[in-house]
């Protein structure tokens, strides 16, 4: 059992934990993640690790109540328990060599993105951070990551922040408008949006690394829910990700397979919200 | 006493139920029927038997027991070399290992030795399974990682030689594939849990949801204490056949589509959160264990037809022979000399499977005659689910991140037969990450090697 340290609302639907994983936050890397289980019929879910502090064996983690298991998440509080919690999973972000770097995180993209970088930041690598989000409301961790970074933008579906459009509108901007250069372009977030990022950032000839998020089970490699094809290749995203190369990932297929259980987990959130609260404790 | 050559039946579930639930398949037998069966062992001075069980249990002796009523005992005989019988009296090959070398098998039928064993065990937990004697603790410290049957047997070993057992475990639950893979209806969850308790009472620790390799490795172990380590880890990477197709929404590696049943019980979705796809029509590539649990596993999931799709013949199918016949009674499709080359989908989603037919020529490295594909026989099979049950490797992860340990280019640790020693010193390994895919009781019989040399490793040590 894994006691949570704190809780608070980031945006309507959007929680940070901290969460008691000495064993996980001893080896955390940003890049890496975990996987739960709220409850003892709880299914296991992935989520990436937003931060970790080794001295205090703490994990930090950020999500979206998109449905079951994420709403009974939610309804825990602080002083309450996750049954299961293990990792780091998958492998470290690498930044060896890079000197300047765009970072694109799209909703709950900017949890992943904070680690990154910062520990980019910690290298000396000039890092400028595109965030997007719906509206104002809907956008996380601007006030943790500007420190780490040189320059902010910001995109709002509706304008009430930042810039009227999407991330790939400021992406276009800045590099076709205002000539910036950048080593590397990480990006983070709906499928969609690391689809028309690599889309365009190919052109550019910008080097992309995307966080690819498959439907996992186990996160070690053993049951093969998680593969993803990258260029010629089939890799399992617990294992050999969930970093990919933006270029070779076939995002229409990795969308596909993210939408197989949709009936399934419309009726398992549907058996929750009629059984009115959480049956876990 | 008259010689009865008639093997004593075990009672089951009828297919036409059994087809539907998850309830175990196989009775077991009565106190009579125990006896009765017993009975028929004519207690050989060199008992064969005893040479064909991997881990030697004491046949004989324990049979003779069960003819005197007295089964506690008759499951502690099997205790004092098997620490799981309940477990092996259920999925061992007995047929391949002990009741193929015992005597009767040539008159008739052999001693249902395996059904006996299941008996003893299943008697004794009814009763209560007594404390064990709480070792005195000689202040060292072993770590085991993984908890299937090799890992369980040499923690108990180790746990009752005295020392200071620690299982760390990857997933949530313990038992390996006795958890994950074998499904309840051939092995019941509860009894892997009270064999586990039985494991807690003795002493051993349990450490779920730790990845050796990710969130501590080998040498953090060392430095955590530990004097030596075991690595009883299986074997769990899924192969695919890399033809076009395996990608799409509806192909599962058997090793995905059990570990959705068994662990996480998708079979009661929605009621427990794993969801799984209902198919109607499913196919199983594959002729081994996994393949049958798979296929069984898919009908009980309400299935209309489950196919094994197998590219050799029923002969040199790897299953054990009672699933294969448990399988067909439940009604499970046989296309043999059959092999898969494409599937075939629609909007992301299995639609059919195109498949060539084969025929056997001459015989390859395994011994076994070779499939050939007959020229111009393809057709399509329409179905929308396949299971791949093509094998399984070991996990690089703990290869990857442990320094001087050696392993086959196929991923297998190489350790040493009789005592699992790894080219890393005070590391030793054994089971299906040695092996590769093989059985429960090999497993256990390399756990218990590998705890005896620990022990004398460790004595040598002082
Ligand atoms: C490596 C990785 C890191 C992730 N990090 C984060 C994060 O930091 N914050 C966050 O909010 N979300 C993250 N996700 C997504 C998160 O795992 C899903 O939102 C969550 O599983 C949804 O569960 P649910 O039962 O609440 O929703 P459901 O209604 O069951 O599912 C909603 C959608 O989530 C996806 N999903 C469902 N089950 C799984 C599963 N077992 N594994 C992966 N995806 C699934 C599917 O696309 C599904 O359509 C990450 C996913 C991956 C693979
Ligand atoms: C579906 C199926 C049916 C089978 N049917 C039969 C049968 O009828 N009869 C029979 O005799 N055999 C059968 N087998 C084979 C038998 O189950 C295995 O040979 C046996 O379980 C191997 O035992 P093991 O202890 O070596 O490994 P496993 O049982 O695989 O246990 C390994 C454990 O280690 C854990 N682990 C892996 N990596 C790590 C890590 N890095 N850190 C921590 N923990 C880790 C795993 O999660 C797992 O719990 C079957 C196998 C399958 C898959
Ligand atoms: S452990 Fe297996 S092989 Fe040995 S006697 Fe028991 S059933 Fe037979
Ligand atoms: S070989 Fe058969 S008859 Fe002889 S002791 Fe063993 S079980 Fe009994
Ligand atoms: S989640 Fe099972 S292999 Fe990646
Ligand atoms: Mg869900």
């Amino acid at each position: 059992m894994y006691k949570i340290l704190q809780k608070e609302k980031l945006a309507p639907s959007v929680y940070i934990m901290k969460v008691e994983a000495p064993l996980v936050a001893r080896k955390a890397q940003p890049g890496q993640f975990i996987i739960l289980r709220v409850y003892d019929m709880g299914e296991r879910i992935p989520l990436t690790i937003a931060d970790y502090d080794r001295d205090k064996g703490t994990i930090t983690i950020v999500f979206q109540e998109v449905g079951k298991t994420t709403k009974l998440l939610a309804a825990l509080e602080e002083g309450q328990y996750i049954q299961d919690f293990a990792g780091p999973l998958g492998k470290p972000s690498e930044f060896d060599g890079l000197k300047t770097v765009l970072a694109i995180g799209g909703g709950v993209g900017a949890a992943p993105l904070y680690p990154q970088v910062r520990r980019m930041h910690e290298m000396g690598i000039d890092v400028d951070v595109i965030l997007g989000a719906k509206s104002k409301d809907y956008l996380i961790l601007t006030e943790e990551i500007k420190p780490f970074c040189r320059n902010m933008y910001i995109a709002t579906d509706d304008g009430s922040v930042g810039y009227h459009g999407f991330v790939s509108d400021v992406l276009k901007k800045l590099v076709e408008e205002d000539g910036q250069t950048y080593d590397r372009v990480i990006a983070i977030g709906p499928l969609i949006m690391m689809k028309v990022v690599s889309g365009m950032t190919k052109q550019y000839n910008i080097p992309t690394i995307v966080s690819m998020n498959p439907i996992m089970m186990d996160g070690t490699g053993m049951c093969g829910a998680c593969r993803v094809k990258v260029g010629d290749e089939v890799k399992h995203a617990c294992v050999d990700g969930p970093d990919f190369d933006g270029h070779l990932v076939d995002f229409d297929e990795a969308m596909r397979r993210q939408a197989f259980y949709r009936d399934e987990e419309g009726l398992a959130l549907h058996t929750l919200e009629e059984g009115g609260q959480c049956q876990c404790h | 006493m008259p010689l009865k050559l008639e093997r004593t039946p075990m009672r089951e579930q009828d297919p036409v139920q059994r087809r539907r639930n998850f309830d175990e398949v196989a009775l077991g037998y009565s106190p009579d029927e125990a006896i009765r069966e017993a009975q028929r062992c004519i207690q050989c001075k060199h008992p064969f038997c005893v040479e064909g069980c991997p881990v030697h249990v004491q046949i004989p002796q324990f049979i003779k027991l069960i003819t005197e009523g007295r089964f506690e005992d008759a499951a502690q005989k099997i205790k004092e070399t098997n620490n799981l019988p309940a477990v092996c009296g259920r999925v061992c090959p007995q047929e391949e290992q002990c009741e193929a070398r015992c005597v009767l098998n040539r008159k008739g039928q052999s001693v249902a030795i395996g059904r006996l064993e299941r008996f003893a065990a299943d008697y004794q937990m009814k009763k209560g399974i007594p404390d064990p004697e709480r070792p005195i603790k000689i202040g060292k410290k072993v770590a085991v990682i993984g908890s299937g049957p090799a890992g369980l047997t040499a923690a108990a070993d180790l746990a009752k030689l005295g020392y200071d057992v620690t299982v760390f475990e990857s997933f949530h639950e313990l038992g390996g594939v006795l958890v994950y893979g074998i499904p309840e209806f051939r092995l019941p969850k509860a009894l892997v849990k009270q064999e586990i308790e039985f494991l807690k009472r003795l002493g051993v620790k349990f450490v779920t949801n730790v990845i050796v390799g990710n969130t501590l490795t080998i040498d953090d172990l060392f430095d955590d204490g530990y004097q030596a380590v075991f690595i009883g880890t299986g074997a769990g990477l899924p192969k695919f056949m890399d033809i076009p197709g395996e990608s799409l929404n509806g192909v599962y590696s058997a090793n995905e589509y059990l570990t959705r049943v068994n662990l996480m019980k998708a079979y009661l979705f929605p009621k427990a959160d794993t969801p799984i796809k209902k198919a109607h029509k499913v196919a199983v590539v594959g002729g081994g264990n996994v393949a049958m649990d798979a296929a069984r596993c898919a009908l009980r999931l309400d299935a209309d037809e489950v196919h094994i799709v197998y590219r050799r013949s029923e002969a040199e199918m790897p299953a054990r022979a009672e699933e294969v016949h448990h399988a067909k009674e439940e009604g499970i499709i046989f296309d043999l000399l059959t092999n898969p080359i494409r599937i075939i989908g629609e909007n992301g989603r299995v639609t059919g499977m195109e498949c060539i037919k084969m025929e056997l020529g001459e015989p390859d490295a395994s011994g076994r005659r070779r499939p050939v594909p007959v020229k111009g026989s393809e057709f399509i099979m329409e179905v929308d689910a396949v299971i791949m049950a093509l094998g399984t490797t070991p996990n690089p992860l703990i290869a990857a991140t442990t320094h001087g340990l050696e392993i086959q280019p196929w991923g297998g640790i190489i350790a040493d037969e009789a005592t699992g020693a790894t080219s890393r010193p005070g590391v030793y390994a054994g089971g299906d990450a040695v092996t590769g895919a093989a059985t429960v009781i090999l497993a256990m019989g390399a756990g218990k090697k590998a705890a005896a040399a620990i022990h004398e490793y460790l004595e040598g040590k002082k």
